[in-house]
């Protein structure tokens, strides 16, 4: 009997369970896809933990706590422990401290200057995290920092000793700052600032109206900074590893570092480090998100805009003022002076009259000649470029099936996708490495490794991008093409990705940029020829090669200033911009 | 009690005309007098709650001075501007600004707790003065629970009574029932009225809905584009609107373009129009051949059936277009020559279209205002 289909074409129907039809459906572009789109993602995803827990609990004979054992005997697990949460702790006090006041007297006061604080908030975008902890090395080493020489005269040398935990703590905080601005300026934002202006109008004065109406129902907000910047912290890798270990303080991810770089590596103890660290992360993750679903008892939010109305900071004016300023000369214009400084000079010395009578542009030509630092830049525009079109592209359609269909089990394909946010940078350095080394692709040693770590560690932000685009496009859209005759593919690339172009195109730049810094994932999967450019930088500073990695740098902050510059126009939202 | 003189405030222009400031209040000046709700009404951006938030001291004016009883709260001729928090008024926003991480006591008894070490009340005194002003709001009961436990209409209570227990010299409203669903609306206007007559409270009270406005105040500010337009009781102002504006924004109004034919004396004007003749009355110095505006509302127009002698001052005739059945009332579109004149009847009074009548216009409700306007 012959039956019509939806195309008009005829079938003749077959006894058994599957028509001919039903098998081209099973085979057709649109499950081809999709499935293979699922199996990547959940094998990008879960692969480098399984084989991290499986490399860690066994050692080749038998499952064994043995590697637990020696990484903690072989250095004390308390006084890492300490370390590891002290540098966290102080480094999450100071960002949020700042960063909170800062985002406070942006929305809600008459402060002047704030054109700086926005200015300020997008050096973590533009600066890489290794070239900032090496420009704040120049400035407060204890031998030769700049703030160290300025002070010799009245307190004798060595005044500050970034070496330690404390200037750990401070040069993660000032790094870190920024992001709680972010964060913290939203939520002001949100605030209905008639609550404040009631108070005072009953009779309070500024300080008694921040304790008591602004901090209480700010308390979502920050505890969630609180917690986003405690596993940032963890996660760091720049700051302790220059500043901790030449002064034997040790954090997880240093001793992560060190573990795998001495002669013979120690893979097991490796895998012990990491799981300890991931444990941590991953509590302080998912810690975060169920705050973020449970605070929603003071949403100030009404739906209705809030005329800004900013207050009068009267007396505390000038103090005010003076925190702006200072804060923009000391996290923005030193570290940048510094690095400008010593990128013209043909061998590092402290700042003096006879230095800058030396100003010579031999690194520039050096580095724009050099074939290692063109390798590197290639390596790292080909990384970004690539991990970043292969990311918005699949999690267009991975958003895409968990939003629009409802294919049973896609909510486990969106957590997959957000996994690898648990897992620090470093962490899934040691997990593709035992992946690799076992696994009979061969990836190792090559720029692909470098390329499966960026793809699984943007992948959630990616999604991020993706899932919210998809979210304000109406279903509708795609239905009126499916009545209209299009096959699923067709629907995807003429209706859905055009789009969905604005929201992929701010996740691309987003995740180019961020590549670009990129150093804790990169640091153990790289080998000669493939390096990138923090890569390269790192190494430089290792060989004292200090004028040198500093014209590299000033010229990658330049070419990220373009980026962000090119991204803002575009529209993508990309840090804050004055309103 | 309040005395505003030449207030004048500005806001910077858009990105684009940054030299271009925005005049809000241009040049206000009145006085409320103690025991009164003064309402300033107008439509949004005339200035109304620019003008109140100058009085609070949340904003901060270019000009002018602001008094209230023998306080100067500020004087750009001195150089005094008291801040807000120094001011002793009490305020109630449009959004209520109920603390919502307080409970109702704590979130009344706020004001008197932030009270500098020397005049604060004791512990016990404070809770009395609480208790006192909940009562009178009838959140008494309530005392405990949490300020986002409750309704829109108990939040507005809170919002009152929180101003209200600093015992201010002025109480200053923006648009409290605004947020209000149209019932709630109407009872709470009475309360907010029966309160302020009770507690003899002078208030200025922000506002752009005119049946509000007519209902509640003593004294009614109208405010068109950062000025006043005109000042008066409410009967007044709907009577004899001084302005097109005014007479077009509270309730509806026909307008009537004439001469004036002769001065009768008494305020009443002989007026001949296009349409015909009929005597208005107005306040307005004005002589014969001056060009006016008459203004009557649709329910003071008397509609009747018949034809009318010709050349009949004040009665004129004319053919039913169109009529609505509001409800409580019926709407006829009268035309009268090349002109359409709305007249309101009472239900039982509905006539279908293309019926002949006659329109009446009592002197003492037709009004004349300036022409050109």
């Amino acid at each position: 009997m012959a039956e019509i289909s939806t195309t008009g074409r005829q079938h003749t129907e077959t006894a058994g369970r599957f028509t001919n039809w039903q098998w081209r459906r099973l085979f057709s572009p649109q499950v081809l896809i999709i499935v293979g789109v699922l199996i990547f993602v959940g094998y990008l995803a879960l692969v480098p933990v399984l084989y991290l827990l499986w490399g860690t609990f066994y050692d080749g004979a038998s499952i064994t706590l043995r590697f637990f054992g020696e990484a903690y005997s072989a250095f004390g697990l308390g006084e890492m422990i300490y370390n590891s949460f002290s540098f966290a702790i102080g480094a999450t006090l100071l960002s949020v401290f700042l960063g909170t006041s800062l985002a406070y007297l942006t929305v809600r006061t008459n402060v002047p200057f704030k054109g700086l604080i926005f200015a300020a908030s997008l050096v973590p975008l533009i600066v890489p995290g290794i070239l900032h902890t090496i420009a704040w090395i120049f400035l407060a080493s204890p031998r030769v920092g700049v703030f160290n020489k300025i002070l010799e005269p009245i307190f004798g040398p060595g005044t500050f000793n970034i070496f330690s935990i404390w200037g750990m703590m401070f040069v993660e905080g000032l790094h870190l700052s920024p992001l709680v601005f972010l964060l913290m300026y939203a939520a002001f934002r949100s605030m209905d600032p008639s609550l404040e202006e009631s108070a005072l109008m009953s009779g309070a004065r500024l300080p008694t109206v921040l304790r008591r109406i602004t901090l209480p129902l700010s308390k979502p907000a920050l505890y969630a900074s609180v917690l986003i910047m405690a596993v940032r912290a963890l996660e760091a890798f720049e700051v302790p590893a220059l500043l901790g270990i030449p002064n034997g303080v040790w954090v997880f991810t240093s001793r992560i570092w060190r573990v795998l770089n001495q002669y013979p590596a120690n893979y097991g103890q490796a895998g012990a480090y990491a799981l300890s660290l991931l444990a941590l992360t991953t509590v302080g993750v998912f810690w975060q998100s169920r705050l973020s679903k449970r605070g929603k008892s003071f949403q100030t939010v009404t739906g209705k805009g809030f005329r800004p109305h900013a207050m009068d900071l009267a007396k505390y004016r000038k103090p005010a003022t003076g925190l702006v300023v200072v804060y923009f000369l000391v996290a923005v214009m030193a570290p940048v002076l510094i690095l400008l400084y010593a990128s013209f000079q043909p061998f590092y010395s402290v700042p003096s009259m006879d230095s800058f009578a030396s100003f010579t542009l031999d690194n520039y030509a050096y580095t724009l000649t050099n074939d290692q630092a063109l390798r590197a830049a290639r390596n790292s525009f080909t990384l970004g470029v690539g991990s970043a079109t292969t990311v918005m592209f699949l999690m267009a359609i991975v958003s895409w099936l968990v939003i629009r269909t409802k294919m049973p089990g896609r909510w486990a394909v969106d957590n997959l996708t957000f996994l690898p946010l648990t897992i620090p940078g470093l962490v899934m350095g040691v997990a593709l490495l035992f992946v690799y080394l076992r696994f009979p692709i061969p990836v190792y040693g090559t720029i692909w490794i470098l390329f499966i770590a960026y793809f699984t560690r943007y992948m959630p932000y990616g999604m991020r991008y993706a899932s919210t685009s998809m979210y304000q496009i109406s279903g509708e859209l795609e239905e009126s093409a499916q009545t209209s005759g299009a096959t699923w593919w067709q629907t995807f690339r003429r209706v859905n990705l055009p789009l969905l172009m604005p929201g992929l195109l701010a996740g691309w730049l987003y995740i180019v940029m961020v590549s670009v810094r990129e150093l804790s994932s990169s640091i153990l999967l790289y080998s000669p020829g493939n390096e990138v450019l923090s890569i390269l930088i790192w190494e430089q500073w290792e060989n004292g090669q200090f004028t040198e990695l500093a014209s590299l740098g000033v010229l990658m902050v330049l070419a990220l200033v373009i980026l962000v510059a090119v991204a803002q126009r575009l529209g993508a939202k990309v840090g804050v911009q004055e309103s | 009690m309040l005395q505003i003189n030449n207030l004048r405030k500005t806001f910077p222009g858009s990105k684009k005309e940054k030299e271009k400031r925005v005049v809000a209040v241009n040049d206000v000046s009145l006085k409320v007098e103690p025991g009164e709700l003064f309402t300033l009404l107008g439509p949004s951006g005339c200035g109304k709650t620019t003008t109140l938030r100058c009085v609070a001291g949340l904003e901060h004016p270019d000009h002018g001075t602001i008094t209230v009883g023998d306080r100067t709260l500020f004087s750009s001729s001195e150089g005094i501007r008291l801040r807000a928090n120094e001011r002793g008024l009490g305020m109630v926003f449009q959004s209520y600004a109920i603390w919502p991480h307080m409970n109702v006591y704590k979130n009344v008894a706020f004001p008197l707790e932030v009270m500098p070490r020397k005049e604060r009340p004791s512990k016990k005194v404070i809770r009395e003065r609480v208790e006192r002003v909940l009562t009178v709001v009838q959140l008494d009961h309530l005392a405990d629970r949490q300020a986002t436990d409750l309704s829109g209409g108990q939040q507005q209570r809170l919002a009152l009574s929180r101003a209200l227990v600093m015992e201010p010299p002025l109480m200053l409203l923006d648009e409290p029932l605004s947020n209000l669903d149209a019932k709630l609306r109407e009872e709470m206007r009475f309360e907010l009225k029966r309160l302020q007559r009770d507690l003899n409270l002078t208030a200025v009270y922000v506002t752009h809905d005119q049946v509000e406005a007519l209902a509640m105040s003593n004294v009614i500010a109208v405010m068109r584009a950062g000025n006043i337009e005109q000042v008066g009781r409410p009967r007044d102002i709907y009577e004899r609107p001084s302005s097109r504006f005014v007479a077009d924004f509270i309730g509806t109004s026909n307008f009537i373009n004439g001469k004036v034919k002769t001065v009768e004396g008494g305020e009443v004007f002989h007026v001949t129009t296009d349409q015909g003749d009929l005597r208005a009355t107005s306040s307005m110095n004005l002589t014969a051949g001056d060009d006016v505006v008459v203004s009557v509302r649709p329910e003071h127009i008397v509609i009747d059936k018949g034809s009318v002698p010709m050349d009949s001052v004040g009665k004129w005739a004319g053919v039913v277009e169109n009529r609505a059945f509001l409800g409580e009332s019926v709407d006829h579109v009268v035309r009268v020559g090349d002109l359409e004149l709305r007249a309101r009847s009472n239900p039982t009074h509905s006539l279908p279209a293309g019926t002949e009548v006659t329109l009446t216009f009592p002197e003492s409700q037709c009004s004349l205002i300036p022409a050109g306007d």
